[in-house]
């Protein structure tokens, strides 16, 4: 079977002009394809930025909490009564919002600020320069180091500006695993200090970082949450609550899916279309191979491996295209939202092989209704 | 004393049902012998075609037998007359059917690879036969760029790669001048017909009667005769 597949490969290769067009199309109907569902991928994945930075187990909000970043403050006796359900081992305030920075120069910049609970600083960043016990100094501040750090122009340890203003001394830089998903600097500083820098509601704490005795005691936790009238849900299920209000309350999911429809139907106008004037084309070849005494199967493998090879070809491409335009889109905006993950070279992968098995499906059809009568007789 | 190669008995083949019905081969029934080289002749529409068609296992018959070599080749699987048809017969096709995008010898050697030959092998073996047909120094061009009769002698090559006993030529003589398509036929008389071999061609081309040793007559449908030809009488099993 080996020289019945080179046979083929050389068929299909050595029609460069028609190999080209399968390419092109397969190639960018993957590009497109994977494109589109890694920047929707990166977009989920920064929206979880917060949920992954902090990185508690459970999370207790408000139930009308829809993303991480649109918090709605919860009175503190919610914190006393979570502390005081069994199975938590600890239980922290966090707060999370927003200010406006006047930098030095004078212009403003809008920053996502984080207070860490004051006793155990639960959820700080890894730091890369300075001591994390000067976040207690007077108007003390950790800036993160990620694409959005030159927004604040550079700061080092001792650099000052107005925060609301309040007096921001920066006395540490942090790095955390990922960026958030608005392109705004992110300051960490304790909870009560952020309750002082930021203008507040009556009820203050905008999550509840909660640690579970034993990974059995989350649900109980989530049950008794409940019947208090507050959502409990684990680090994985506030990031799928958060990727479900992205992808279907705010259509971008929606376009997204869209997108990939049209790249999977233009792939497959193009490779179909091409593969199918090519198995055309050599049909009386096929024909002759039937006379010679091909049997179906070994022309049915034939056209298979050619569809095949020339989808997975195009795979490779599309793939290798993608990394290339993100990575050069990264040259450009550092914090370029797009990742291409997993389950997008999967979902990428099935769709080519829909094309290659439609594409190639109508070809076996022609091929193996072809009468070798019809050949012989010319 | 020649055996027979080819036997077929009472050959019907119909097109089309009821009104439509068109009888295109009736009741043919003749012997072809190895060392033999037969013609099959008559005009266009007499159903020459397919009637060999019917003999090489590519058509089957709505009636009657053919027996290639003592087998019944229509009592075979569609899989078995594939593998019959690879191993024993060798066609040369009027309009030759080479892939343009391959090289003239991987064109010869497409029945070694159909056989799951080792591709180096066939590629050998394919070399060598394009030798015996003159165009060894073409063997890395693809068809395209050779003569038309170049080109049937690459199908010639093609047929006769895997060393069939029954070699079927249909037309070899229609996009030749005569000088050349005279050239081929003296060159596969010589050269392919062996003892253990026999050819059957089908032609129009009265110039080139001289190389066959009988010519069956067709005419709608029907044998009309069998005459002896050019090439002369041959020793035929119960036919001294």
């Amino acid at each position: 079977m080996l020289g019945i597949f080179k046979i083929a490969y050389k068929l299909l290769v050595n029609d460069r002009a028609k190999f080209a067009a399968l390419l092109v199309g397969i190639t960018f109907a993957v590009f497109l394809m994977i494109q589109m569902t890694s920047l929707f991928s990166g977009v989920l994945s920064r929206s979880s930025a917060t949920v992954i930075n902090i990185g508690a187990t459970m999370w207790v909000m408000d139930p009308a909490v829809q993303t991480v970043a649109n918090s709605i403050p919860m009175p503190d006796y919610v914190l006393d009564e979570v502390r005081s359900i069994p199975g938590v081992k600890y239980a922290v305030p966090l707060y999370s919002g927003g200010a406006l920075a006047k930098l030095r120069d004078g212009t403003y910049q809008f920053v996502t600020v984080m207070g860490l609970d004051d006793a155990t600083l639960f959820g700080r960043p890894r730091l890369i320069d300075g001591n994390i016990q000067d976040i207690f100094a007077e108007n003390g501040f950790i800036v993160i180091k990620d694409a959005e750090f030159a927004k604040l122009e550079n700061p080092t340890i001792g650099t000052e500006f107005e925060l609301n203003d309040h007096r921001v001394k920066i006395v540490g830089i942090g790095e955390v695993a990922t960026s958030g998903l608005f392109g705004v600097p992110t300051l960490y500083t304790t909870y009560n200090r952020a309750l002082q820098y930021l203008p507040n509601t009556r009820f203050t704490a905008s999550y509840i970082l909660v640690e579970p005795k034993t990974a059995s005691d989350a649900a109980v936790i989530a049950g008794r949450v409940h019947a208090m009238g507050y959502l409990a849900l684990t680090k994985d299920q506030f990031i799928d609550k958060i990727a479900a209000f992205y992808t279907f309350r705010t259509g971008l999911g929606t376009n997204i899916l869209l997108m990939t429809v049209i790249s999977f139907i233009v792939g497959l106008s193009i490779s179909g279309q091409t593969f199918y004037t090519f198995i055309i084309e050599n049909l009386e070849k096929f024909g002759a191979l039937k006379a010679i005494g091909a049997k179906s199967r070994e022309l049915v493998a034939m056209i298979l491996f050619q569809a095949a090879f020339t989808a997975l070809t195009g795979y490779g491409l599309g793939i290798g295209l993608c990394a290339v335009m993100i990575w050069l889109a990264r040259l450009r905006i550092p914090d370029y939202a797009a990742v291409i993950t997993f389950p997008n070279i999967g979902l990428a992968f099935a769709m080519v092989v829909i094309i290659a098995g439609i594409s190639s499906y109508v070809g076996v059809r022609k091929v193996l209704t072809i009468e070798p009568f019809d050949i012989f007789r010319g | 004393m020649a055996d027979v190669a080819v036997r077929a008995a009472g050959l019907t083949k119909w097109f089309g049902e009821g009104a439509t019905r068109t009888l295109a081969v009736q009741n043919v029934s003749f012997e072809a012998f190895f060392g033999e080289m037969l013609y099959v002749v008559g005009p266009s529409g007499s159903g020459k075609t397919t009637m060999l068609s019917m003999v090489s296992g590519i058509l089957r018959p709505n009636a009657g037998t053919v027996e290639i070599e003592g087998t019944d080749i229509w009592r075979l699987s569609g899989d078995e007359i594939a593998t019959f048809r690879l191993r024993k017969l060798g066609f040369v096709f009027q309009d030759y059917h080479l892939f343009p995008r391959l090289t003239t010898q991987e064109n010869v050697a497409i029945p070694l690879i159909l056989q799951h030959r080792d591709w180096d092998e066939a590629m050998a073996e394919a070399l060598r036969d394009l030798k015996i047909v003159g165009l060894e120094n073409r063997a890395a061009l693809p068809p395209v760029k050779l003569s038309g009769g170049e080109q049937q002698r690459v199908a010639i090559a093609r047929a006769i790669v895997s060393r069939p006993e029954i070699l079927i030529l249909d037309e070899p003589t229609a996009s030749l001048d005569g000088d050349t398509g005279r050239t081929v036929l003296s060159f596969v008389r010589r050269e392919l017909l062996t003892d253990q071999r026999c050819i059957i061609i089908i032609t129009h081309d009265a110039r080139i009667f001289e190389f066959a040793n009988r010519i069956m007559h067709m005419e709608d449908g029907k044998l009309t005769g069998i005459t002896q030809a050019g090439a002369g009488p041959m020793e035929v099993a119960g036919e001294t």
